[in-house]
């Protein structure tokens, strides 16, 4: 295997892939602005393949497939390539990389950043590239020394052999004109040497994120360049009867108002001039099908639904009559509210149109869907659209729409003002502009024997699917049922072990769109999850963690952060009065986590004082951000917990920004003592598994304070 | 009007009712300090003006006329300033869109207050959201950052 390597604008460089080679276009520095599109930067000498350049002055730049969005990935692959290529840690430099077939996960066969699989997905790729660019400075070295190539070693940058040393960027030229190696010939490091992987490692985007120099989507600029806000719908489904512009158009420094199909766009000189030309405009709607949609009442609907079997998720025995025989049964009925993402920069995406390319620059999770998207409004061919991934102020899912919603709605605003345009949401837009967390009402019906142990388990659950009208609809929605619904459930642990047991899933429609929100399923279905079995350890008078250890036996996963949990937690030994811990242990995106949290009630208010976290994410690549990451997962899920809800009422959303849609704040984190579990297994997701187990924890704890189950979120003690 | 942002004067042409955030980004090109509510309510764009902490989103440009503007660009401009060091040395950021307003509040809180105490990092920076929550290092950076700040004094 191997491919002509050519130092020309547009590169056609081998990528070695997990599954063979894959071709690819690399264009070199086109992460930033327009100025930098077809020119390989003049000192780069050697391109091994898609995912990292050697320069002769020995910087090496590693492309990401994969978007920063604060999980650390620009560490995690350079690690990856540099732990096989024994390079220098402090040349290396990072760049997101094009939209090209040569980024495409390896999982999903999209180029895409999510299901914290970043790290996962590339371990193997990236780690081969590294080890074929080794091995071409290896031969290059070898040829240069006069030696074999095995009598070659590499260390810190260099190719060594006996007293002669080379640096990476001496050799690069004569490298580049190797053929790449096969990548099964390359034999990857032995674990236990090591020098990266496994080290905790400072993030390389630290420096430009201290100083105000990284550049987000909201940062482009560039001449010529105008500033759109779009006013849209105020129900889901409205559509425009008429606009008059007559006031917008009068505001100074408004150049455009064109109609999009999401609404009307302002186009200005700037943010400001945008702002008050929206809202100088005037639209009359057509307030559509949702226009009396009312949170209240769907969750009446849903609740009714849930009295109804469904379509069945997992079924063995017959739940329902084993019920009758239980010695003691539990009757309980969960809900959860539709949740925002609200990552702290708000949804914005830059587009310049011209007769045969298209360039955007945004913040994205989802490249090769904005891409097509792109290509199919400017009837341009999809490798014409030219992404350019900027920094992620915050993705938890929302920048990872199936239908590319904010990039198509900018890529119509560009065409339609014809002029280079970023479109700019506000946070009220942003709250307000769909894609949330479905809300869920589940019902459990549990019976448990004389010694505790559930005997019979019957669990409906009424959402809506986020997979539904999708093109991920074939392959995640299987008989009526989206995985994506009901994981952590059909799939726990307690319930597989149950004889009689039915779960069922109702997936209504409602005209609001919905989207994976950290964590996605596990969101609610942990909180679900780990509240029931809290309630049965009760029922069987039972303490929360022995009674999970009895049932978890024949999980040595669970059961080993459940253990590290219990023992880090000091779990069982007195507290100070008026305090209580409670816990949770979650197995979401092939990681296993325990918390224990310590809770009181202070001034009426639930007050988290202190997390304990045990995570088993197999190898820790980087330790440092597998903490950083976990306490992330915990800030998340605890604001949920605590504070967010969204709701509708005569079809619109009732909050618009952080007063009224309240994320956790500083006061309000406890601190949270991470623990990694040792482990030689694969590595696994690190950025959702911290999510699913706070909220049940805390809401144990509370439980335990107050006598009372908490069975709704955001947890409320009137 | 004129600006004064990191010691340079700067006549703008503008509504005189724009913000001052918009006038740094949009105007100025200074896009350090962030966008994130456009109501005061996240401290994304924190600047200082006169040394003290102010949400440029919701201050009208001409309200600080003739008033010694800094925003993160000028905050370290001569030498990292003791936060900044701090947030690199515990590796605070995550996805970094709201730092430049976190180290902004954390400058002006160190200003005042040399050593604060967690309740007063709690009164100082619970304005400023973090939806990575990177909250447990910020912590642990302010009060990083006012150990090394003593040092540079002693």
């Amino acid at each position: 295997m191997s491919a002509t390597l050519t130092r020309r604008g547009f590169l056609k460089a081998s990528a070695v892939a997990g599954g063979g080679l894959v071709l690819g276009f690399v264009v070199p520095g086109a992460n930033r602005f327009a100025a930098a599109l077809d020119a390989t930067p003049a000192a780069t000498a050697f391109v091994p393949n898609a995912y990292l350049r050697v320069a002769a002055d020995d910087t090496i730049t590693v492309l990401l497939a994969h978007s920063e969005m604060g999980q650390g990935i620009w560490t995690a692959l350079p690690m990856l390539i540099a732990e096989e290529l024994d390079a220098d840690w402090k040349r290396i430099r990072v760049e997101h990389a094009p939209a090209a077939d040569a980024y495409k996960h390896t999982g999903f066969g999209m180029q895409m950043t999510g299901g914290s699989t970043s790290t996962s997905s590339e371990f193997e790729r990236y780690r081969q590239a590294g080890a074929a660019a080794r091995a071409m400075l290896v031969q290059a070295a070898a040829a240069k020394f006069g030696v074999e190539p095995s009598a070659v070693r590499t260390e810190n940058g260099f190719a060594i052999a006996g007293d002669r040393r080379a640096r990476y960027g001496e050799l690069a030229n004569e490298a580049g004109k190797l053929q790449a190696p096969d990548p099964k010939t390359l034999a990857l490091k032995d674990p236990k040497d090591w020098k990266l992987i496994g080290k905790p490692t400072k993030r390389l985007d630290t420096p430009e994120k201290i100083d105000g120099t990284a550049q987000f989507g909201m940062d482009v600029k560039f001449d010529g360049l105008l500033t759109a806000l779009v006013l849209r719908a105020p129900v889901f489904g409205a559509t425009v009867k008429s606009f008059d512009a007559t006031r917008a158009k009068a505001v100074p420094g408004v150049r455009h108002v064109v109609q999009v199909p999401s609404g009307v766009a302002v186009v200005a000189d700037h943010f400001w001039a945008a702002k008050l030309g929206r809202d100088a405009l005037e639209v009359a709607w057509d307030r559509g099908p949702n226009a009396q949609l009312d949170s209240t009442r769907l969750r009446d609907e849903f609740r009714a639904l849930a009295d109804t079997d469904g379509a069945v998720a997992n079924t063995a025995g017959d739940a329902k009559a084993a019920l009758g025989k239980a010695a003691k049964t539990l009757e309980a009925v969960y809900h959860v509210p539709y949740l925002a993402h609200a990552p702290m920069e708000p949804l914005n995406c830059t587009v310049k149109i011209a007769a045969d390319r298209c360039d955007v620059w945004t913040g994205t999770q989802f490249q090769t869907m904005d891409q097509g998207v792109a290509a199919q409004i400017t009837g341009l061919k999809p490798e014409q659209v030219f992404i350019h991934t900027m920094f992620l102020g915050g993705g938890f899912g929302r920048r990872a729409t199936p239908t590319s919603d904010f990039v198509a709605e900018a890529v119509h605003v560009a065409k339609a003002a014809g002029a280079p345009v970023k479109t700019v949401w506000t946070r009220e837009d942003d709250v307000r502009g769909g894609y949330y967390r479905p809300m869920y009402v589940q019902v459990a019906k549990i019976g448990i024997d004389a010694t505790g142990k559930p005997v019979a388990w019957h669990h409906v659950l009424v959402g809506q699917s986020i997979m539904a009208g999708t093109m991920m609809e074939a392959m995640m929605v299987k008989d009526g049922v989206d995985e994506t619904s009901v994981e952590g459930v059909h799939n726990s642990p307690y319930i597989g072990d149950v004889p009689d047991r039915h779960v069922a899933l109702h997936s209504p429609k409602t005209g609001i769109p919905v989207l994976w929100w950290r964590s996605v399923g596990h969101s609610y279905n942990g909180f679900v999850m780990e509240s029931l079995v809290d309630e049965l350890a009760a029922l069987a008078g039972k303490d929360p963690v022995e009674y999970r250890r009895g049932l978890l036996a024949n999980h040595p996963r669970h059961l080993g952060v459940l253990d590290l949990v219990a023992e880090k937690s000091k779990w069982g030994s007195p507290l100070p009065k008026g305090r209580a811990r409670g816990v949770a242990v979650h197995s979401s995106f092939d990681s296993y986590v325990a918390q224990v949290a310590e809770v009181s009630i202070e001034g009426g208010k639930v007050r988290v004082h202190r997390v304990t976290c045990a995570v088993d994410c197999g190898i820790a690549v980087n330790p440092n951000q597998i903490e950083a990451q976990i306490q992330s997962g915990i800030a998340f899920g605890l604001g949920a917990a605590l504070h967010s809800e969204l709701s509708f009422k005569g079809g619109e959303v009732q909050q618009s920004n952080f007063h009224d849609y309240r994320v956790l704040r500083l006061n309000e984190m406890p601190v949270v003592d991470v623990h990694i579990v040792k482990s030689a297994e694969k590595p696994t997701g690190v950025g959702e598994p911290g999510t699913p187990p706070i909220a049940p924890a805390v809401a144990n704890a509370v439980s335990a304070l107050t006598g009372k189950r908490v069975r709704e979120l955001p947890i409320r003690l009137a | 009007m004129k600006l004064t942002v990191n010691g340079s004067v700067h006549e703008i042409d503008a509504p005189s009712d724009i913000p001052l955030l918009w006038a740094l980004r949009d105007l100025l090109g200074l896009t350090g300090t962030k966008f994130g509510c456009g109501v005061a309510q996240c401290g994304a764009c924190t600047v200082h003006v006169d040394g003290h902490p102010l949400r440029s989103c919701v201050t009208p440009a001409s309200a600080v006329e003739g008033k010694d503007i800094t925003t993160i660009e000028g905050l370290g401009a001569k030498r990292a300033h003791a936060v900044q060091r701090a947030w690199a040395e515990l590796d605070v950021v995550q996805c970094g869109y709201c730092q430049s307003g976190q180290i902004m509040a954390a400058a002006a809180l160190l200003a005042v207050t040399p050593a604060p105490t967690d309740a007063d990092i709690d009164a100082a920076m619970s304005g400023n959201l973090c939806r990575c929550g990177t909250y447990p290092r910020i912590r642990a950076a302010v009060h990083r950052a006012a150990e090394l700040a003593k040092g540079e004094q002693a």
